[in-house]
Parts: C-alpha cells; sequence; structure tokens
C-alpha cells in the first residue's frame, strides 16, 4: 500500500499545467521524524497508520491505555444482545506491523515548551509532532450526585467497554413494564443520534421482549439530530405521540434537563423527579482530560485547531483530532474522526518536508439503526470554506429522504454494517 | 463437485492475474494529481487525488477494496465508469441511498481526480459465501448474456462497465433489482441483452448470475 499513496500520477490537465506540480511526498523525506500520538481510539489509530502509510520514514509512537480497543459505533446493538462485545473490539496488532510503536500506558503530561510526552510509567518521549486524540471526557460536574462512582449504578456507556456491558445487563434483567429513563446531554457532544438510536433500538427490544415497558427520554435542547427522522420511526413502530407510546421525548420546552440524580431512589430530577428502572445518564462532555490540563482547550472546553492543518491554535506542533477538536460543522463522529486524522497525517508530512499544506477534504457520514430492517443516515462532504473554516459544500449531504422506501432503508441497514467492517478495516487493520 | 470447484478456482486465478494497467484513459482525463500534494501556486486549490480518495474508504474500504458486506469495491474501475457513475449519482439519475448526497458534495475536476486514484489500485477481492450448484450455472449464463461487455467473467474494467467478479453479493442483488425495477436506467445496447436475460431466465437466473460473480474472489 506505501507505493501505491506514494505514487506519482502524471497525467496532466490543462487548467494545472501552469501549476508545474510535482509528486510527493517522496520516500523517507520523514525519516528521523519523530510524531508522538496520544490516544490510541478512533483518530490516533488513524493518524498512526496512515503516517506510516504516507512516509515510512517516520518514528511513530502511539500511547494507548487500553490493549483491546472497543469502538462506541454498533455498541447500542450489544445493549439488547442483537450482537457480541466482541465483534465490536480490535486490538493493535496490525498498527505494530505497519511499524507504529504502541506503548500502553496513559499520558499524564505534555509540555509543548520541551516538546515532550510523559507516561504514567514515567518515561518521557521527544516529538517533532504531537497528536492529541483522547476523545471526550465527562463533565461530572454538570449534574448534581453524578459521579464516577455513580456511573456504575446509573451507567453512561458511552465510551464503549465495561459500561456498555453494565447498561446491558441492567436492560436484560428489567421486568416488563419496567421504566427506562435517558439521560441525554447538552450539545455539543459525541455522535449527536446516538441517544436516539439508543432509545430506537431499546424500544424494539422491549416491543419484542417486554412490551409493557416504557422509555423516557428527559433532554435539555429544544430538538436533536435526525428528529424527523427519528420520529417518524416511532410512530410507525412505538406508537409515538399516541396515549400508548413507548417513547415519551421530554425536551427543553417540557423543562427536560436532569440537574441532579438520587441513586438510592433510582430518579432523575428534572423539574419533577422521574423514578426509572434502568437510568441511563450521558452527561454532558468536554475535550479529553489530558487535552484540557494541557491548555489545549478554550473556554468551551474543546480544543481550538487550524482546520487546514488540526495543528493547535494554542500550542505549535501540537494537533488535535477527532472529537475533542473544534471541527464544526463537522459532528463529533468516527467516520469525522478518521477523515480528519488522514488530513493531520498529510499535514504533518508537509511540514517535515517543507512543503505547501495540502488542501483538505473531508466526508462524514453518521448511520443510525432503528430496526433490524430500518436505518437512516445523515452525510455529508466538507472542504475548506473562503476563511480557511471547514464549511459544508453547498448543495450536498443531507438526510435519508423522509419518503425514501422501506427497500432504501433496508439496504442502509446492510450499509451501515459495511461502513462498520470498511472504518474499522481502514482503521486497525 | 470437486472438479466443478476447481474450474471456478481456475477461473478466479485467470481474473486475479489479468494484468492491471491495461485500461485505456481517456482524452479528458488528462488529470494532473500528486497524490496528497499539489504543489505551487493552483488557480483553484483542489485537494489531491489520494486526499479525495482516502475519504472514501470509511465505506469502500482502503484505497476502494471494501470488505463487505454489501458496499462496492471501486478499486480498479476504469475513469470512465467511475466518471459516469459519480456524474449518474449527482444528477439523480441512478438510485441510491447516500451516494447522491455525497456526489453532490464534488467538482467535476474533483470527481476525475478520484477517478484517477480509483483506476490505479489493484482489486483485493474478499471471499464470501455463494452456493456452487447456482454459480455453475451462473458462470453459463454469463457466457451466453452478459460476457460481451462485462469480458473475463466480469473482471475487466472496460470503458464503460463495472467490475463484477468478485463484487458483494447484495450489492449486485441491489442493483439487480433496480434496473429490473426501471429505478436504473441501462443503455439501449445493453437493455436488450439484459430484457433477454430477465425474459428467458428470470429470478433464478440473476441468482445464479450474482452467485457466479461471488464465487469469483
Ligand atoms: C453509542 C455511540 C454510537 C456511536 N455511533 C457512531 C456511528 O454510528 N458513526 C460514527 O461515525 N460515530 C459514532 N459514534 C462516535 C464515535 O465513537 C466517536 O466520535 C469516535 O470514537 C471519536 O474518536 P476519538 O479518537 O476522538 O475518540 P475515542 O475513539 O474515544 O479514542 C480516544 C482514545 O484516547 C485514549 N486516551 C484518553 N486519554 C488518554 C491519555 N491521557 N493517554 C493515552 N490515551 C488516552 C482513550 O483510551 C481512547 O482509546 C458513536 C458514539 C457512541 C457513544
Amino acid at each position: 500500500m506505501t507505493n501505491i499513496t506514494r505514487r506519482t500520477f502524471i497525467t496532466i490537465s490543462a487548467a494545472t499545467v501552469a501549476a508545474s506540480a510535482i509528486g510527493f511526498p517522496r520516500p523517507g523525506i520523514g525519516a528521523g521524524k519523530r510524531v508522538v500520538i496520544v490516544g490510541g481510539g478512533i483518530a490516533g489509530a488513524t493518524a498512526a497508520k496512515y503516517l506510516r502509510l504516507m512516509d515510512g520514514g517516520i518514528d511513530v509512537t502511539l500511547i494507548e491505555p487500553k490493549k483491546i480497543y472497543t469502538t462506541c459505533f454498533l455498541s447500542n446493538e450489544v445493549l439488547w444482545d442483537h450482537r457480541n462485545i466482541d465483534s465490536i473490539q480490535f486490538n493493535y496488532d496490525a498498527l505494530g506491523k505497519h511499524g507504529v510503536t504502541v506503548v500502553h500506558d496513559v499520558v499524564t503530561a505534555i509540555d509543548p515548551g520541551s516538546r515532550r510526552v510523559t507516561i504514567k510509567g514515567g518515561k518521557r518521549f521527544n516529538y517533532d509532532a504531537c497528536v492529541v486524540s483522547p476523545g471526550i471526557s465527562f463533565n461530572w460536574d454538570a449534574i448534581e450526585n453524578y459521579t464516577p462512582e455513580a456511573s456504575q449504578k446509573l451507567p453512561h456507556a458511552y465510551q464503549a467497554g465495561p459500561q456498555t456491558l453494565l447498561l446491558r445487563d441492567q436492560i436484560k434483567a428489567m421486568k416488563d413494564g419496567g421504566i427506562f429513563i435517558l439521560v441525554a446531554p447538552q450539545n455539543p457532544f459525541r455522535c449527536p443520534p446516538g441517544p436516539y438510536e439508543r432509545a430506537s433500538q431499546i424500544a424494539w427490544y422491549f416491543k419484542n421482549h417486554k412490551p409493557r415497558s416504557k422509555i423516557i427520554i428527559l433532554d435539555p435542547k429544544p430538538e436533536f439530530s435526525k428528529q424527523a427522522l427519528f420520529t417518524a420511526a416511532w410512530e410507525r413502530y412505538f406508537g409515538y405521540k399516541t396515549g400508548n407510546s413507548m417513547i415519551e421525548w421530554i425536551g427543553e420546552a417540557d423543562a427536560g434537563e436532569v440537574t441532579r440524580v438520587d441513586v438510592k431512589r433510582m430518579e432523575a430530577i428534572a423539574s419533577s423527579p422521574y423514578k426509572g428502572d434502568v437510568i441511563n445518564v450521558i452527561p454532558p462532555q468536554h475535550a479529553g482530560k489530558i487535552a484540557l490540563q494541557s491548555g489545549l482547550a478554550d473556554d468551551t472546553g474543546w480544543c481550538p485547531v487550524n482546520h487546514r492543518t488540526f495543528e493547535s491554535k494554542i500550542h505549535k506542533d501540537i494537533y488535535v483530532v477527532g472529537d475533542a477538536a473544534i471541527a464544526a460543522p463537522m459532528p463529533k463522529s468516527g467516520y469525522s474522526a478518521n477523515s480528519q486524522a488522514k488530513v493531520c497525517a498529510a499535514a504533518i508530512i508537509a511540514k517535515f518536508s517543507g512543503e505547501p499544506e495540502p488542501v483538505p477534504s473531508f466526508v462524514n457520514t453518521c448511520y443510525s439503526l432503528i430496526t433490524p430492517e430500518h436505518a437512516i443516515s445523515v452525510a455529508m462532504v466538507y472542504n475548506l470554506g473562503p476563511k480557511g473554516v471547514i464549511q459544508e459544500v453547498p448543495g450536498a449531504g443531507g438526510l435519508t429522504p423522509k419518503d425514501a422506501s422501506d427497500e432504501m432503508r433496508k439496504r442502509e441497514v446492510a450499509y451501515a454494517y459495511s461502513w462498520f467492517r470498511n472504518i474499522t478495516h481502514d482503521i486497525f487493520g | 463437485m470437486d472438479g466443478a470447484k476447481q474450474e471456478l478456482r481456475n477461473m478466479s486465478r485467470d481474473i486475479n492475474n489479468h494484468p492491471p494497467g491495461k485500461r485505456p484513459y481517456c482524452a479528458a482525463l488528462l488529470v494532473l494529481c500528486a497524490g496528497f500534494f499539489i504543489t505551487g501556486h493552483a488557480a483553484a486549490e483542489l485537494p489531491g487525488s489520494a486526499m479525495l480518495a482516502y475519504t472514501c474508504a470509511g465505506c469502500h474500504g482502503a484505497n476502494g477494496s471494501s470488505v463487505g458486506p454489501a458496499s462496492p469495491t471501486i478499486a480498479g474501475i476504469s475513469v470512465d465508469y467511475f466518471i459516469e457513475t459519480m456524474l449518474a449519482y449527482k444528477n439523480a439519475t441512478r438510485p441510491s441511498t447516500i451516494m447522491s448526497r455525497i456526489a453532490k458534495g464534488y467538482s467535476d475536476e474533483e470527481i476525475r481526480l478520484m477517478a484517477a486514484f480509483f483506476a490505479e489500485q489493484k482489486i483485493v477481492r474478499q471471499p464470501q459465501d455463494y452456493d456452487m450448484k447456482k454459480a455453475i450455472r451462473g458462470r453459463k449464463l454469463h457466457k451466453k448474456y452478459c460476457n460481451k461487455c462485462h469480458e473475463d467473467g466480469g473482471a475487466l474494467a472496460d470503458d464503460d462497465a463495472g467490475i463484477l467478479a468478485g463484487q458483494w453479493a447484495p450489492f449486485l442483488q441491489f442493483t439487480f433489482a433496480d434496473f429490473i425495477s426501471g429505478a436504473r436506467p441501462m443503455p439501449d445496447s445493453k437493455k436488450q441483452q439484459f430484457d433477454k436475460l430477465i425474459k428467458q431466465q428470470g429470478a433464478d437466473g440473476v441468482e445464479q448470475l450474482i452467485q457466479f460473480y461471488a464465487s469469483q474472489h
């Protein structure tokens, strides 16, 4: 694959002849340059692999505590045993084969002055460029009593792994006729349609296995991602908007913001208390802790970056990609993280070799699975706008049409699974 | 049955050994693309071909070879076919789930850059389950009805024909369904032959063909 990405395409168009382009990158140009990557999730692992594919001379070290990464995508299917958790787990062996040095530890400090990264084990790594991709961390101050300990009883299941299994077991154990409460977060947060996809799938499971149960979504927002498509599906399958709806959505207008939980009484407290048999609290979020600690975030709790290169606007030679970065209008999604990481890798290589910054191009596609035969999607192509800010390409993208046929919705299920297989293979394969 | 399996295998070996790079470039496609990087001060700054093409990997696989189960492999398809396909999506003359929404995001020049990238990629075919009996029957049908345009068991990326050999079966099913329903128009030159296939062989024949293409890896 290396030689393919290196290949110079030598066909020439009239329009660009004047630009006298040369083939690039040249092999080995980055020899001796060191890139340290903090966090081996979707963004970090993609950056590691593509840096090595684009220039085999670069020394790439990826630091990630987990030996097994569990994707958040498709983890909602694990919640009702529609899928095994092993099917969404990946190791770092392939990255090693691509020549990435993988260190399983936690980064405790990034020092932009000495350009050094320190891990818990004490070891330090010098870098010429540092990619920071720690994903999200939760704002534990936002909801009174919702602490890391409380999340052992009221799971968030928004970083996949043990939390996913905990929530799965609670859903399985819940009695028919029980109440499942989903506390949704304020914007911006990871995977905007994620909570609503989750509610849809759990409703499908209830409908087939525990039909007297109910789902209450408590939401501080006035509206949510793909809302019209979700609610149309809820009307179709779950009696939404009827007196006997399986799903109830309580948004901003109905004071749906949860400010406190009572773990003992199993209550989520908005304007009034809601009692649940299972309570899934997805708290508000900000950039991963290490990004905050290293001074890479602004007042919003997220990291401002140059949209052409993903270099931090705060610290030179540090790049932030994935959920932690401010890349709006791109959503915080796995597809975005993968797409941004490739742009970032190309920018780093260009910098090492003194070439102009490459012109970026991005894609995001997010599927939401509602039933085993009904999926919806949002897709968008992005480029760099006139002010150097990422923009949606006018006229492109959008949602699954409201009037899409059943056949097309079924095909979207097949394509959602294909997306999963291909993107994980692109990252961890 | 073992002999039959061997025969199918041999055919797929031929396919995989087919010399790459024999595909003609059409004159309109003399595009310049330097991977990720276009140096100099291009009049309108365009992303490089790899920069554009890497965004497709999420669904179509690294360098365009899909690991399935449904989204098609786009590695190795001809420049002409890639462009024709993207323009059809862009103009919504071909049915799709999301491709129409995606294709609208690219200028014609950008589509040409991507086409050049994917035409250069070697297809990595994956094994998939198939029904041997149907595949053998499908092979005969392929020879009779399809081989004229889709040469070599549908493995050759001709000017205007998609690659069928080793393509993912669900994708082929969707594609056949769209041709049969008329949702996807077919050029007159192919329509006659296709109609004949449907009339004479029916849904069983279609399924046998799909199983044959699925067997070619
Ligand atoms: C339920 C759910 C469904 C989703 N569905 C989709 C979907 O269908 N499509 C889609 O595109 N996206 C989806 N997403 C979103 C997607 O999972 C995230 O956007 C994506 O994981 C972001 O990638 P990232 O690399 O920024 O963060 P992560 O993938 O979270 O990776 C961050 C990594 O950094 C590591 N790390 C953190 N701190 C440190 C440190 N100090 N030192 C070392 N390592 C550290 C962590 O261990 C982690 O592995 C979904 C999310 C959820 C919750």
